[in-house]
């Protein structure tokens, strides 16, 4: 089948089969291969993208239901001119990522968190985020970016 | 002022933060064009004879390339007859696999150990027709009886490798027989500890890619060592030099990525064996049931000493359940008797381990490996004999410490601890925690009868890393005529920072600025030699290697600026701010690295360096852990966590922290939520993440680390290693604090995870003995 | 990881998924969120030939206030329920057991129809569902039928649903005290699946993960309407439950557990008034 969505602002066309999940569409099909993959039970939370603006995990969406939709990755999050977003800005100031492979989930996790709760607790991201895991990290530094983030954000007046 | 010990934050962020890492799966090498994919087909029993593949209906499917079993490795040489051991031999005691009797098949032959051994490998063009055609392939078994745990082990009824006619693998240790040294003691407590089996769970599982081209193998894998992969995948009758090995960005690795293991050896053939290049990237499911496992150690010991607190004997016997393949001998608990005693002075020691096989995934290293079995039993016998004696655990660990004055100090079983000040940390963590203030605050709780009840969690502990310090790293760096500095290293970073850290020490010693340094690893075409990334070696032995060649470039560079000069050797001085060199005296006349590198042979300054230690480093420290546990629910809450981990002098506190908080998170984990479980005939029940307990950001709270700097001069940059003490420290700090929390009511021990039934459960029982003893009287 | 092969259709409108179902019977299954089927489907315990998307269905997405009930559209997302300010002042036991479900993710997706129709037992939303006394309103081919929240969970995996059969609304009566609510949903960490849950609204409780379908905790129910103390009437919350025993929890345990959670759902409710 055919789908047709919109990824990190350009539209995107693929004939893939019924049953593929977004997260192969993005990585196989878009070849963006920031999003990645780290389990087979929605546990994990490493393929966290945006559909239409909020997290979900693209490992149990299929391609065919963000058919016409909006999906932004890890790679369409910094700004035209290459700025970083805030959210990614905080994860290096703040040491918020060690091998990287769930920062892309984690990182559009965030995003997602603070635009529905701009200025978290920290049991609020910690809460946020039980939906990701990291071995690396003991999620402290993640926690630090994430209110950096927060803070930032509401600081530029967003 | 020197960047050494200033906070740098990471230059391997940005590209991970915006393009994301490139991991095996991710690679779009032109080599791999065309590539099919790899799926295996595993055992689904436990313990069973093969009696049959029927690879027929799968290869009827659309895409399918070829169904491969072990019938079809008639192209790699037998590897040479095993060597039977000298009856008197001493144990194995390196992480080797032990052949002969023992040896492990790539693809399965006629028996399978555990579910989840690869039996058939499918080769596909795409991923999706991969899993159809794998479940295809038909394998019938004629099972034979699982051996599930320790206890089926030593029973010795069911014999995995009926050639070596038990389950005992390996012995090892000292002698544990002489009861005398308990003789007059006041106090001695005996009894039975668990370290369960754990998973080592990077976050990226095992994937690998391979390519046959022109008669060299080409194989990207998710490794610490690529030097180290390549010699081992000379086993398919290849020669390192017609093999490249590149680790491309690897998502973790905790000690399980080490080399490369059965499955991606496959991988590897495969792409020889059929002339296409193959991919393999494992499911969760894979990662959890056939990646190497941790931890899986029973213990039993017994404690003694005075009335006023002093330990004279302890005894610990170890049963070290490795899985269905020995494939570390006895290095392991090897390592747990080593590190036996810990932090303590303790006259009498004794050590000894049985390692028996079990039908359950191969055990191999996992952050601390050996070491973090060690503390934690030694730390729960501290409490014990603390409770015993009736002195508060803090007293008693104070008055057995060795002494900052005893350093450098040989354990009674041969462990050459170099530096440490184990009491200097320990109050440096009651003091932050405010002991007396939680003590306080426990005792009204205890007085309310509170639902709720604290727990304050110490441990004191040391721990081994470059252990291999003999087999030291390897660097090289060349300056180049644009002034920019490459380093080739036999480290391995999966996480650590390495790149971050070694252009500090060369930006350090020679002045090149930070975002002019370039580092490389895990490519054997680049980087020939190294040794890798595990047991927390990399700053000490890579760091130093990396230091090493700095000072030898410095040379070389001195030596052309003098020519250059044409001046003595020994006026031309290095101005490390600005990294002009000039003559001493004369500033304005001055050269740059550029300008010396392109006066040099091919235009470059290089050194090529190997740094050995003569033996390892010993870092240390102390943990403490407030839990609080619902004594209604059994539920368990970590309130704070405060540690203070001694590696030596700090190059970079953001790397430091960053591995003490990774570290803490995954020792928590082990007293709190993680387990690998099988059913009574070896089946996995923890093979997803939905059922194995991985610690999420809710469990956890902000942890508050203190520094301590004890150096050691056992290298030049006079550091030890931080990679696995956090976790070491933290798993008996947090255990311990669940059991104080419940000690009132008479709780001694509960084993880990202290999951909410273990700690109802427990409870319970106290009540009842209490109940018991109350009637008797 | 990869589920197997299946037809894709897409609905346009509830009476084309109706068609669609019929037209291909035991093949077909609903795809709602998909965070029930999807997972199940890529472990391969589950092959429909046919999955029939309702997601384009935003007519069945929907809270509305009916007076005496609030009407919330089978496809409504848990975030748009927890998220939802009249159901966090008029009902709020569903907003905030809605707000349990899964992760942030998990709750940009799911439904609560689709949660419903799955039938698991250890699912969080039924606790609230059979505590509020919902009633489900079922769509059939040229039907629609009214189903209290007592009878619509049967089984494991199993509902009132007849093949084919779509669940297209939920109405859940507003409570006479709404502060009189609490939810306990008890396990290791925070995103596992409840070893055992409660959910009280007034002198209604509702229990999780005890039997092999959500239920009511009559004994405690009758206790409470007779007089008993939250302690007394909690002493009974395990009667009628057939609890099992696996890695996370033993049928003992969660017995425990059910009467303590009561116990405390019963209090927090109390102290909310």
């Amino acid at each position: 089948m055919k789908v047709e969505l919109t990824v990190n602002g350009k539209e995107f066309t693929a004939d893939v089969e019924d049953r593929t999940l977004l997260v192969h569409l993005l990585r196989d099909a878009a070849n963006l291969t920031a999003t990645n993959i780290g389990c087979e039970t929605t546990s994990c939370g490493a393929c966290t993208v945006l559909l239409d603006g909020e997290s979900v995990k693209s490992c149990t969406v299929l391609a065919a239901q963000a058919d016409g939709r909006e999906v932004t990755t890890l790679e369409g999050l910094a700004g035209d001119d290459g700025e970083m977003h805030p959210v990614q800005r905080a994860f290096h100031q703040e040491h918020g990522l060690q091998c990287g492979y769930c920062t892309p989930g984690m990182v559009m996790a965030i995003v997602s968190l603070l635009q529905e709760n701009p200025s978290p607790s920290e049991a609020d991201v910690r809460q946020g985020l039980e939906g990701n895991i990291c071995r690396c990290t003991g999620y402290h530094n993640i926690v630090r970016a994430a209110l950096s983030a927060a803070a930032a954000t509401k600081g530029a007046g967003k | 002022m020197s960047i050494l010990g200033t906070r740098v934050i990471r230059t391997e962020d940005p590209r991970l933060l915006t393009a994301g890492g490139v991991y095996v799966d991710d690679l779009r090498e032109p080599e791999l064009a065309g590539a099919v994919r790899a799926t295996f087909v595993r055992a689904t029993v436990a313990h069973a004879k093969i009696t049959g593949i029927d690879a027929s209906a799968a290869l009827e499917q659309p895409g399918v390339v070829a169904v491969l079993t072990a019938a079809d490795m008639t192209d790699i040489p037998a590897p040479p007859p095993a060597e039977e051991p000298a009856a008197d031999a001493p144990p194995p005691e390196v992480p080797m696999p032990m052949g002969g009797k023992w040896s492990e098949p790539l693809l399965a032959t006629d028996t399978v150990r555990f579910v989840g051994e690869p039996v058939a490998i499918v080769l596909t063009d795409s991923t999706y027709q991969g899993e159809d055609a794998a479940e295809l392939v038909s394998v019938d078994y004629d099972v034979l009886p699982a051996v599930a745990s320790i206890d089926d082990a030593l029973r010795d009824e069911s014999i995995l490798f009926p050639a070596a006619g038990t389950n005992v693998a390996v012995r090892g240790g000292r002698d544990t027989s002489d009861d005398s040294v308990f003789d007059g003691l006041d106090v001695v407590v005996e009894g039975d500890i668990v370290n369960q089996r754990v998973a080592a769970l990077p976050m990226e599982g095992r994937a690998t890619a391979a390519a046959w081209r022109d008669g060299k193998l080409t194989v990207w894998t998710s490794t610490q060592n690529a030097q180290i992969s390549r010699l081992i995948l000379t086993s398919l009758g290849l020669s390192p030099e017609q093999i490249r090995v590149v680790a491309p960005d690897v998502g973790g690795g905790f000690g399980a990525k080490i080399g490369v293991d059965r499955d991606s050896i496959v991988v590897a053939w495969a792409a020889r064996h059929t002339g296409r290049p193959v991919r393999w990237t494992e499911t969760r499911y894979e990662n959890l049931t056939a990646m190497t496992q941790g931890r899986a150690q029973v213990h039993h010991i017994k404690i003694g000493g005075t009335r006023d607190g002093h330990i004279r004997a302890y005894r610990l016997e170890i049963v070290q359940d490795t899985g269905a393949y020995p494939r570390m001998g006895g290095f392991l608990p090897s390592l747990t008797c080593l590190m036996a005693p810990g932090v303590y002075d303790i006259p009498h020691v004794q050590a000894d381990y049985t390692v028996v096989v079990t039908n359950a995934a191969p055990i191999a290293a996992y952050r601390g490996a050996g070491r973090p079995e060690a503390a934690a039993t030694i730390e729960r016998a501290v409490d014990w004999f603390a409770a015993a004696a009736g002195l508060d655990p803090v007293d008693v660990r104070k008055l057995n410490f060795i002494k900052k004055e005893q350093f450098p100090f040989v354990t009674k079983t041969g462990a050459p601890y170099d530096t440490g000040d184990y009491e200097a940390a320990l109050d440096k963590v009651l003091a932050q925690a405010d002991y007396a203030r939680l003590r306080a605050e426990q005792r009204k709780r205890r007085e309310h009868g509170d639902v709720r009840q604290l727990g304050i969690g110490i441990s004191s502990y040391v721990e081994i890393t470059a252990a291999d310090a003999t087999a030291g790293e390897t660097a090289r760096i060349d300056v180049h005529d644009d002034g920019t500095a490459t380093v080739y290293t036999g480290s391995s970073a999966h996480g650590q920072g390495h790149h971050t850290a070694f252009a500090m020490l060369v930006t350090d010693e020679l002045g090149i600025p930070m975002d002019k340094v370039e580092v490389v690893h895990g490519d054997t075409d680049l980087i020939p030699d190294g040794v890798g990334t595990y047991g927390s070696r990399s700053l000490q032995l890579g760091g130093s290697a990396v230091h090493k060649a700095a000072i030898e470039v410095k040379d070389e560079a001195a030596k052309r600026a003098a020519s250059l000069f044409e001046a003595r050797k020994a006026d031309v001085v290095l101005d490390k701010a600005t990294g002009a060199w000039h003559i001493a005296g004369d500033p304005d006349k001055s050269l740059t690295w550029a300008q010396i590198a392109n006066a040099a042979d091919g235009k470059t300054l290089t050194a090529n360096v190997r740094f050995t230690g003569d033996r390892p480093t010993f870092p240390f420290g102390s943990q403490l852990s407030l839990a609080e546990v619902d004594t209604e629910t059994g539920k368990v809450t970590l309130l704070r966590h405060v540690t203070a981990d001694d590696a030596g002098p700090v190059l970079n506190p953001v790397l430091l922290e960053g591995q003490r908080h990774g570290g803490i998170a995954q020792g928590a984990a082990q007293a709190l939520v993680e387990e690998i479980l099988y059913d009574p005939d070896g089946n996995p029940l923890t093979s997803t993440l939905a059922d194995y307990g991985a610690i999420t950001a809710t469990e956890l709270p902000s942890f508050e680390l203190l520094t301590s700097e004890t150096g050691t001069d056992l290298n030049p940059l006079g550091v030890k290693g931080i990679g696995e003490a956090g976790t070491i420290g933290a798993t008996p700090a947090v255990q311990n604090a669940v059991i104080d929390a419940l000690a009132h009511l008479g709780v001694r021990h509960v084993d880990m995870p202290t999951t909410p039934e273990r700690v109802w459960t427990a409870i319970n029982e106290a009540a009842l003995r209490a109940a018991r003893e109350a009637n008797a009287k | 990881m990869i589920p197997p092969s299946f037809t894709y259709q897409r609905a346009s409108s509830v009476d084309e998924a109706l068609a669609l179902a019929a037209e291909h019977g035991e093949d077909a299954k609903y795809l709602a969120g998909g965070h029930s089927l999807l997972p199940l489907m890529k472990l391969r315990f589950a092959a429909p030939a046919v999955l029939i998307d309702l997601g384009r269905l935003a007519e069945l997405s929907y809270i509305r206030d009916e007076g005496t009930y609030v009407a919330i559209g089978a496809l409504t997302r848990h975030h748009d329920i927890a998220t939802s300010e009249l159901l966090e002042t008029e009902i709020p036991l569903l907003a905030h057991t809605a707000g349990a479900v899964g992760d942030p993710q998990v709750r940009h997706r799911g439904t609560i129809g689709g949660s419903a129709a799955h039938g698991d037992s250890a699912s969080d939303l039924p606790a609230a569902l059979l505590a509020l006394d919902v009633t489900f309103v079922i769509r059939g081919v040229g039907r629609t039928r009214n189903v209290p929240a007592a009878e619509f969970f049967q089984g494991i995996f199993e509902t009132a649903l007849e093949p084919g059969e779509l669940l297209t609304e939920i109405r859940v009566p507003k409570p006479a005290s709404p502060k009189a609510w609490s939810f306990q949903k008890f396990t290791k960490r925070a995103i596992d699946w409840a070893i055992v849950g409660v959910a009280v609204q007034g002198g209604k409780v509702a229990l999780i993960n005890v039997a092999t379908v959500p239920l009511r905790a009559t004994a405690t129910e009758r206790a409470l309407a007779a007089g008993a103390s939250a302690a007394e009437a909690a002493a009974r919350a395990a009667e009628g439950t057939s609890a099992g025993s696996d890695i996370h929890a033993s049928k003992e345990f969660r017995e425990h557990l059910t009467r303590v959670l009561v116990r405390r759902a019963l209090e927090e409710a109390a102290t909310r008034q």
